[in-house]
């Protein structure tokens, strides 16, 4: 069994029916990857995985635990931390006062890990009293991982971290999501540049309306015909 | 005035007296209740039309209390029965912003209605509480400061500096400063220092982002609350200590204490206090009649006549108003860049 | 069961009006006729002062928060221009007056002129208070002249003397004025902004009318307002009223003697003249409802309406085609505030008097809006039936919360100081009544009686 499991999903918004039976899985050190097109369903996943939505039926397991009726908090505590796309950080407070956030949950000491966070992405050091909102677009985005990073998770779920950088920030962050991955963490992504994307990733996934339409080794989907002609636009 | 020369000393100490201490006493009323019009705005996004009748509840627990503990006896002497009961009332005042919270707004919160709806429900709350201050306290006006009025009195005043023109220091106006003063230092720490107090800024910052770091948004909400009660049943008996209390004028403090938010930049704590001090010292500074003041200061010939008032006293709540048009037509953020809140 | 349901919703609007049409009815059987057409009038202009907030709220999600102000406006309006001027007072202050007036516009101008032209603040800033010190100055002066005119009868300059209708139009445009300048401000920027300075405007309406004696005679009141309608001493002497009343009591008055019969015709024909002023100004009052609501209906359904409705029901996507937001808000408000101007200007009308201490927020700006929110927010005729059903138990709960106290005092020992306490409070009650209702209607039934449909709150 993998290290985190979501099982035949199903989930709808209100009355619209998003996931069919969709199942993802990601093992410790590995990076996965979930593309698709728009509308296909990738970020609900995410969300029935964190409990942010509660699927209709379908399990998620962490380490052969059932996790599935833990609220989004236990969950957190469990070892599951996510970055959403957007918004995801405090932005009128500063860098250290996010980490700080991240840690919020924890009872022991977080100054050991706010230096490991440091350690990973330097630059963040040095604006550590600085107003997040007056950061650039990728140190945002290091402020948005170091704060995932605080309850000192098994897991990432990544929404999308590129969704509308430049390239450069772009190469800028996959560089530090492969540091977080070689850091001993599973990491779950949803991308949109899914060329890129599954040129870094050890599995994917390729999700249509719901459904689980392709499933394999990042190379494997690359060299996919199919995949690539669909999605990958030749 | 036997002289015709210029007094500058008595002409201040005129305004120390007349001018300074008072706009600094209802300046310091003013920052405690936008502080708290501000934390609601920032923790659960809504202009809270409710604040000001709010202090007027507050301070009639304060009253029900003092007048209970007078009758019993319990007092220290030289110091208002008022002060002592504000812990307790505190504590109603906070039972009872949370139960309007239970039963109102968190159901808004839920669906995540438009701000305006919460705002609308936030007047029906207005409205409500009013009634039960004037139903249980009638709408008259009524004093219920006992003890030292005077840290010290015009006359004392007189004696040790042996100028004309006394200063008279009320109790009320020292209290009102000095508590005004640690209240707000205890509020900024808070939100600056503990750990709950950041956890409140960032759920105020990104409230999705605050739950998914494991914040408590409900505990959240509750000490939001329990801060405002605080706030509001002090700066209600502080404004009732040095001017009385009446429904009607706490109700009205509502535009004062708006406008304060705005021109120091609505959600900016900050900005809620120099706001506040800004339009307390243009409130009393425009309605002052310098008439004794410029006797003081000019040759007998310049002597003027009339009151030299800038504006009648009657038009003081027009004074925040103006303030309030002018910010919003310069500078709508306000001195303070504030926070901009948009439906979701 | 379900069959009833169907019927229900789908003859909600009919079913409502003919209840309150019964309640009324009953009332007139029981109490008096006089009584029930006062509400009827009271509540059409209520309905009128409603149906402009429904407009602003339903169709643009505006909160206005001064509705008192708005009416105010309408009631100063009356004064304005159907009194007659006092030529003396006009004499002594008038021109001094005009001149202050004139000067503190000047002033406002050259402040806005030369700040547009980019000249230094502080000179502006300084020519601005030299201005108002001289605007002050000849303004004070002017007003204790005028009001120094026989200030137990005038005090004032008047009006213009002009039939008493004119000013339902005067009113509206100036509650229209008014609010084009709040909008003007506030409507660019977040939505509780102009909540706060609607808030504002109309407490500071309220205060100049109230301590402005030489402007509308301040506390002092104004009494005897012109009527658009005859009087009731010289219907009384109408003799085809006299004939219909003998007709309509025909059967009852063959029974009398000739001078019993001549004192209880002349009692029935006083009850009819009170009866037919009444209705003629309901005639005036309903004529005006329906035509308000046959004006917005169409306006509803031509192109300007159409941009309303796409603004209302999505604005995100109204803002991505392209359509002007603020602009539309900024008409809609100034057309709801227009209306409401026009209702306070029939309020004082009907009243015959103008009293600025009866501009309470409680009656005025709060009243209406659970009028709105009770008859369902967005609808046109939910405004009409909340108006009618709020006035009657408005009107109805004075009287039954002292019955009710009353009824407590019949178990309670004589004397009692708490009951003493309650009856003098009760009135406070209304507030948290009010209020109750208010929040209840918002929380379980936030569409209304007459909920308007693809309309949320």
């Amino acid at each position: 069994m993998a290290y985190l499991e979501g099982k035949n999903l199903v989930a709808s918004y209100g009355v619209v029916p998003i996931l069919h039976e969709c199942s993802v899985e990601v093992e410790k050190g590995e990076l996965a990857v979930i593309v698709g097109p728009n509308g296909a369903g990738k970020s609900t996943v995410m969300r029935v995985l964190l409990g942010m939505l509660n699927a209709t039926s379908g399990s998620v397991t962490l380490d052969g635990k059932d996790i599935s009726m833990l609220s989004t908090q236990d969950r957190i505590s469990h070892g599951l931390a996510f970055v959403p796309q957007t918004k995801n950080v405090f932005p009128s407070m500063t860098v250290e006062e996010n980490l700080q956030m991240g840690g919020f949950i924890r009872q022991d000491d977080i100054n050991q890990t706010i230096e490991e966070v440091y350690a990973l992405f330097p630059i963040l050091y040095d604006k550590r009293k600085q107003l997040a909102e007056q950061l650039s677009g990728g140190q945002r985005q290091q402020v948005a991982f170091g704060r995932a990073m605080m309850t000192k998770p098994s897991i990432m779920l990544l929404d999308e971290p590129t969704a509308g950088v430049s390239p450069i920030v772009m190469d800028e962050i996959f560089s530090n999501i492969l540091d977080v991955r070689n850091a001993g963490m599973a990491v779950l992504m949803v991308e949109q540049n899914a060329q890129q994307a599954l040129n870094i990733a050890d599995k994917g996934y390729v999700l249509v309306s719901g459904r689980n339409e392709h499933t394999g080794t990042g190379k494997e989907l690359i060299n996919n015909s199919e995949v690539r002609k669909k999605f990958l636009g030749g | 005035m036997t002289s015709d020369s210029v007094d500058i000393i008595n002409a201040f100490a005129l305004l120390t007296n007349f001018v300074l201490l008072p706009a600094l006493s209802y300046g310091s009323q003013l920052a405690l209740g936008a502080l708290a019009v501000t934390l609601v705005y920032s923790v659960l996004r809504f202009s809270n039309f409710a604040q000001g009748d709010s202090m007027a509840f507050g301070t009639m627990i304060v009253i029900l209390l003092t007048s209970f503990m007078i009758s019993r006896g319990w007092t220290i002497s030289g110091i208002p029965t008022a002060l002592l009961v504000i812990p307790i009332a505190i504590v109603f005042t906070s039972m009872y912003l949370l139960t309007m919270d239970r039963l109102i707004y968190r159901h808004y919160r839920k669906i995540k209605a438009k701000s305006i709806t919460i705002v609308m429900s936030s007047i029906g709350v207005m409205f409500v509480t009013g009634g039960i201050v004037r139903f249980v306290l009638g709408a008259t006006a009524q004093k219920f400061e006992d003890g030292e009025r005077f840290i010290f009195s015009v006359r004392e005043f007189k004696a040790y500096t042996g100028l004309e023109q006394g200063i008279a220091f009320k109790t009320s106006q020292f209290l009102t400063i000095t508590i005004a003063f640690l209240l707000v230092a205890f509020v900024f720490y808070f939100l600056q220092k503990t750990k709950t107090g950041k956890a409140m800024r960032a759920y105020s910052d990104n409230k999705e982002l605050a739950l998914l770091s494991g914040i408590d948004p409900d505990k959240m909400v509750q000490i939001t609350w329990l801060l405002v009660a605080a706030l509001t049943t002090i700066a209600g008996a502080l404004y009732g200590l040095d001017k009385g209390f009446a429904p009607q004028q706490y109700h009205l403090l509502l535009l004062p204490i708006f406008a304060s938010v705005i021109v120091g930049g609505i959600g900016s704590p900050i900005g809620a206090i120099a706001g506040a001090f800004l339009v307390a010292f243009s409130e009393i500074l425009l309605t002052y009649a310098y008439k004794k003041f410029l006797i003081y200061l000019l040759p007998l010939s310049m002597h003027p006549s009339s009151l030299v008032q800038l504006i009648g006293t009657e038009y003081k709540y027009a004074i925040s108003f103006v303030i309030l048009v002018i910010v919003l037509l310069i500078k709508p953020t306000g001195l303070f860049k504030g926070k901009v809140i948009v439906d979701e | 069961m379900n069959n009833l349901n169907n019927i229900w919703q789908s003859y909600r609007a009919i079913i409502t009006f003919s209840l309150m049409g019964f309640v009324l009815l009953f009332v007139g059987f029981n109490q008096s006729w006089a009584l029930v057409i006062g509400i009827i009038n009271m509540s059409l202009i209520s309905a009128i002062m409603a149906l402009g907030v429904n407009i602003q709220w339903g169709y643009a999600g505006l909160f206005n928060v001064g509705i008192m102000g708005f009416a105010a406006l309408g009631g100063v309006s009356v004064v304005l221009i159907s009194q007659q001027p006092v030529t003396e007072a006009i004499d002594v202050g008038g021109i001094k007056m005009l001149f202050a007036l004139a000067l503190g516009a000047a002033t406002i101008a050259a402040g806005v002129l030369l700040n547009r032209r980019g000249v230094n603040k502080w000179l502006i800033s300084l020519i601005v208070v030299i201005g108002y010190l001289f605007t002050r100055f000849y303004f004070s002066e002017a007003s204790k002249l005028i009001e120094k005119v026989d200030p137990a009868i005038t005090g004032y300059l008047g009006g213009f003397g002009l039939p008493i209708m004119l000013s339902w139009i005067v009113g509206g445009l100036a509650a229209a004025g008014a609010a084009w300048w709040i909008g003007k401000i506030t409507l660019s920027l977040r939505s509780d902004y102009l909540a706060i300075a609607t808030l504002g405007i109309s407490e500071i309406i309220i205060y100049v009318i109230k301590n402005e004696d030489w402007f509308v005679r301040g506390l002092k009141n104004v009494y005897g307002l012109q009527r658009p309608v005859p009087y009731e001493v010289d219907m009384q002497k109408s003799e085809w009223l006299q004939n219909i009343v003998a007709w309509i009591h025909r059967s009852e008055l063959q029974l009398l003697s000739q001078s019993e019969q001549i004192s209880k015709l002349s009692d029935y024909v006083r009850e009819a003249s009170v009866v037919f002023v009444k209705l003629s100004y309901s005639g005036l009052f309903l004529l005006i409802l329906i035509a308000f609501i046959m004006l917005s209906n169409l306006a509803l359904n031509s192109p300007w309406g159409r941009k309303v409705r796409a603004i209302r029901d999505n604005e995100v996507a109204a803002s991505a085609m392209g359509k002007n937001i603020t602009r539309q808000h900024l008409q809609i408000f100034v057309i709801g505030s227009a209306i409401v101007g026009v209702a306070g200007a029939l309020l004082v009308t009907y009243d015959g008097i103008f009293i600025p201490t009866a501009y309470q927020p409680l009656r005025f700006t709060f009243l209406i809006w659970v009028m709105v929110i009770v008859g369902g927010s967005g609808n046109n005729l939910g405004s009409v039936l909340g108006a009618f059903i709020m006035w009657f138990i408005w009107i109805q709960s004075g009287p039954i919360g002292l019955w009710a106290v009353e009824m407590l005092g019949n178990y309670v020992q004589e004397g009692n100081t708490s009951l003493e306490f309650i009856e003098d409070r009760v009135h406070y009650l209304r507030l948290i009544f009010m209020g109750s209702i208010m929040l209840l209607i918002m929380r379980f039934s936030p569409g209304g009686i007459l909920p308007e449909k693809n309309k949320e709150l």
